[in-house]
C-alpha cells in the first residue's frame, strides 16, 4: 500500500502492527460484521499516520475488503493516508497529533455517565507526548477516575528528526503517568502474550485509567528500516518492498 | 444575554436528555442553575481548552449535545484545531458558546477582545454561527440549536442588554428578521450584540426611513440565501462588532456578488484602531468605527 501510494510512515506502521493485531484479534469486543454496534469497544488511532496498519488490520478481520487497500492514497480514494472516519470500522479521523486522547476521554466520560460497559482504547505515539493537549487529557482522566479508558503509547524511541531522547526526553515516563493518576505498565510492544495479558485485564487498579508503555522498534521486522529515522518519511521502492516482504515472511515461516 | 442563555439552556435540557454543559472553569454565578439541576450533564474541564473541546467532541460522538462555554477567545482560538478537526470535520453536535463577544470585555485588554471569531468560524463549511442581538434572540437561538444539534457557535454579549423584541422571535438560518420596517429603500442588517446600537442610529436624521434587520443565524451554508433578500434594497449597511476583515459584512458582500453591485453594501465593523486599546465597550466600539 505504502509503496504503491508512494506514501510515508511505513516505519510507524510496523512499530504499531503487533499492538493493533492483539487489540483487534484478542482484546476488543468488536464485530467486523457490525462495526457500529452500541456495545463495541471503541478504538482511536491518535497517531493517524499509522493509518495503513489500521486499514490492513480491518481488512484482515473482514471489516474491509482486501481489494479496498489497493485504493490507499489514490486520487479520489476514501483511504487517505492519515486515518479516516469515513472508512468502515474507523471511529475517528486524526493526523494532527494530540487529538486522540482528549476525544477518547470524552467517550470514556460519556460511557461512565451513560452506565455503558464498553471500553475506549487509544493508541498514541511517543512523539505526540510532546503535545500539551495529551497532558490536559491525562490529568482530566486521572482526576475523573476513568478506569474504562486504556491508552497505549507506541514507544519506538524515534521522532521525526531525531530520537525522542534527543528531542524532548520523556523519561521518567512511567512515573510521570502514574503521578497523573494513571496505572502504567511497561512491556515489549511486539510480545503478543504480554500485550494480550495487559490489555485484557484492565482496569489494573479500580478507579485508575490504564496506560501501556509499549517498547517497540520503528520499522520492526525489516532489517534496513529498523530504528532508522528516515523511514518515518521514505516510501519503499519495488526492490525494497520485495526485500522487506521476504524478511517478514521468513521471520514468520 | 448570559442569564437568558443559561435559563433557556436549562429549560431545553429538561426536555432533551442529550444536552450537556461543559465549561472551561468559567461561568461563576452564571452556570450554577444548570450545574445544580443537571449534575450528570455538567462538566468543568478545568483551565484546559484543547482537552475541553476534544472531550466535548468525544461526548457528542456518543449521543450528547454539549454546549461548551467559556469567555471570548478561549473556546475559539485556543482550541481552534479541535473545533476544525474533531467537531466540524466529524459533523458532531457541539455548540461552542463564547460569552463576551466583540468588545464586551473592553477593559480586560486584547486577550479578551473577541473580534476575529467570525472570521474563523465562517471558514468552516458546516459551522452555524448564532449571534443573537438581544436576550430574546438568545432564547430563540438556543431553542433552534437544541432542536437542530449540529456544529455551531453561539456568540453572546455579556449581561444587562435591553430587549428589542417583545417576544421570542422565530429564527431560521440565513433569514433576516425585520425589527423596523422603514420606507422600504435602505436597511441596516446587524448580527450579534450591535443590534441595539443600530436601533439607536435609526433616530439620527441621516437614517430617517431606514429599516433595521437582524440576522442571528448564518454561515457558509446560508450564503446562497442572501442575494434574494438583499436585492430588495437600494442600500444595505451591515453592522457587527468584529473586524471588518473576514467578518459578517464581507460574508454578506461575497454572498451578494452575483447581484453585481445592487444593493450598495457598506460594511460597518471595527477597524484596526482598537488593537491594544483599553476602554468600555461603547468607547472602544466608537473608536473602531461603530458610531
Amino acid at each position: 500500500m505504502v509503496h504503491r501510494a508512494r506514501a510515508s510512515h511505513v516505519g510507524s506502521c510496523l512499530s504499531s502492527a503487533d499492538i493493533l493485531a492483539v487489540l483487534y484479534g484478542a482484546v476488543m469486543r468488536f464485530d467486523p460484521a457490525a462495526p457500529t454496534t452500541p456495545d463495541r469497544d471503541r478504538f482511536i488511532l491518535s497517531k493517524g499516520h499509522a493509518a495503513a496498519a489500521v486499514y490492513s488490520v480491518l481488512a484482515q478481520i473482514g471489516c474491509l475488503a482486501h481489494t479496498d487497500l489497493d485504493e490507499y492514497g489514490n486520487d479520489g480514494s476514501l483511504l487517505m493516508t492519515h486515518v479516516s472516519h469515513k472508512i468502515r470500522g474507523v471511529e475517528f479521523s486524526t493526523g494532527s497529533l494530540g487529538h486522540g486522547l482528549p476525544f477518547g476521554v470524552g467517550k470514556a466520560l460519556a460511557a461512565r455517565r451513560l452506565h455503558a460497559v464498553w471500553r475506549t482504547f487509544v493508541l498514541m505515539s511517543d512523539g505526540e507526548m510532546d503535545e500539551g493537549s495529551n497532558w490536559e487529557a491525562l490529568m482530566f482522566a486521572g482526576h475523573h477516575r476513568l478506569d474504562n479508558l486504556v491508552a497505549v503509547i507506541d514507544y519506538n524511541k524515534l521522532q521525526s528528526l531525531a530520537s525522542v531522547k534527543a528531542t524532548l526526553d520523556l523519561e521518567p515516563l512511567s512515573a510521570k503517568l502514574e503521578s497523573f493518576g494513571w496505572s502504567a505498565r511497561e512491556l515489549d510492544g511486539h510480545d503478543h502474550a504480554a500485550l494480550q495479558e495487559a490489555l485484557s485485564t484492565t482496569p489494573w487498579a479500580p478507579g485508575k485509567p490504564s496506560i501501556v508503555i509499549a517498547h517497540t522498534v520503528k520499522g520492526k521486522g525489516v532489517s534496513f528500516m529498523e530504528n532508522r529515522v528516515e523511514w518515518h518519511y521514505k516510501s519503499p521502492s519495488a526492490t525494497q518492498l520485495d526485500e522487506a516482504l521476504a524478511e517478514l515472511r521468513s521471520s514468520h515461516a | 444575554m448570559r442569564s437568558a442563555f443559561i435559563d433557556e439552556l436549562a429549560a431545553q435540557a429538561a426536555l432533551d436528555s442529550r444536552i450537556a454543559l461543559v465549561v472551561g472553569d468559567l461561568g461563576f454565578s452564571v452556570v450554577e442553575p444548570f450545574a445544580d439541576r443537571f449534575p450528570d450533564r455538567f462538566v468543568n474541564s478545568g483551565v484546559a481548552e484543547q482537552n475541553m473541546m476534544g472531550l466535548a467532541a468525544g461526548m457528542a460522538s456518543e449521543g450528547y449535545h454539549p454546549f461548551v462555554y467559556s469567555i471570548a477567545n478561549f473556546p475559539v482560538f485556543r482550541c481552534a484545531e479541535q473545533i476544525r478537526n474533531d467537531v466540524e470535520y466529524h459533523d458532531l453536535p457541539v455548540t461552542i458558546v463564547a460569552v463576551g463577544g466583540g468588545l464586551a470585555y473592553g477593559n480586560l485588554g486584547y486577550s479578551h477582545h473577541a473580534v476575529q471569531d467570525y472570521g474563523f468560524m465562517r471558514m468552516l463549511p458546516s459551522m452555524l454561527i448564532a449571534a443573537p442581538g438581544d436576550p430574546m434572540e438568545v432564547r430563540a437561538c438556543v431553542r433552534y440549536l437544541a432542536r437542530h444539534p449540529q456544529p455551531s457557535y453561539l456568540r453572546l454579549g455579556k449581561a444587562g442588554e435591553a430587549c428589542l423584541h417583545g417576544d421570542v422571535p422565530e429564527v431560521t438560518p440565513g433569514r433576516w428578521i425585520k425589527i423596523v420596517g422603514g420606507d422600504g429603500t435602505n436597511t441596516f442588517l446587524t448580527t450579534g450584540a450591535t443590534l441595539p446600537l443600530a436601533r439607536e442610529w435609526l433616530d439620527h436624521q441621516d437614517y430617517q426611513g431606514w429599516a433595521l434587520h437582524s440576522l442571528p443565524l448564518w454561515g457558509m451554508r446560508t450564503k446562497a440565501l442572501q442575494a434574494a433578500q438583499a436585492v430588495a434594497w437600494k442600500r444595505v449597511i451591515s453592522v457587527e462588532d468584529h473586524l471588518q476583515d473576514a467578518g459578517f459584512g464581507s460574508w454578506l458582500l461575497e454572498s451578494c456578488l452575483p447581484l453585481a453591485g445592487r444593493p450598495a453594501i457598506e460594511i460597518r465593523g471595527l477597524s484596526s484602531e482598537i488593537f491594544g486599546k483599553v476602554g468600555t465597550q461603547s468607547r472602544l466600539n466608537a473608536l473602531g468605527g461603530l458610531k
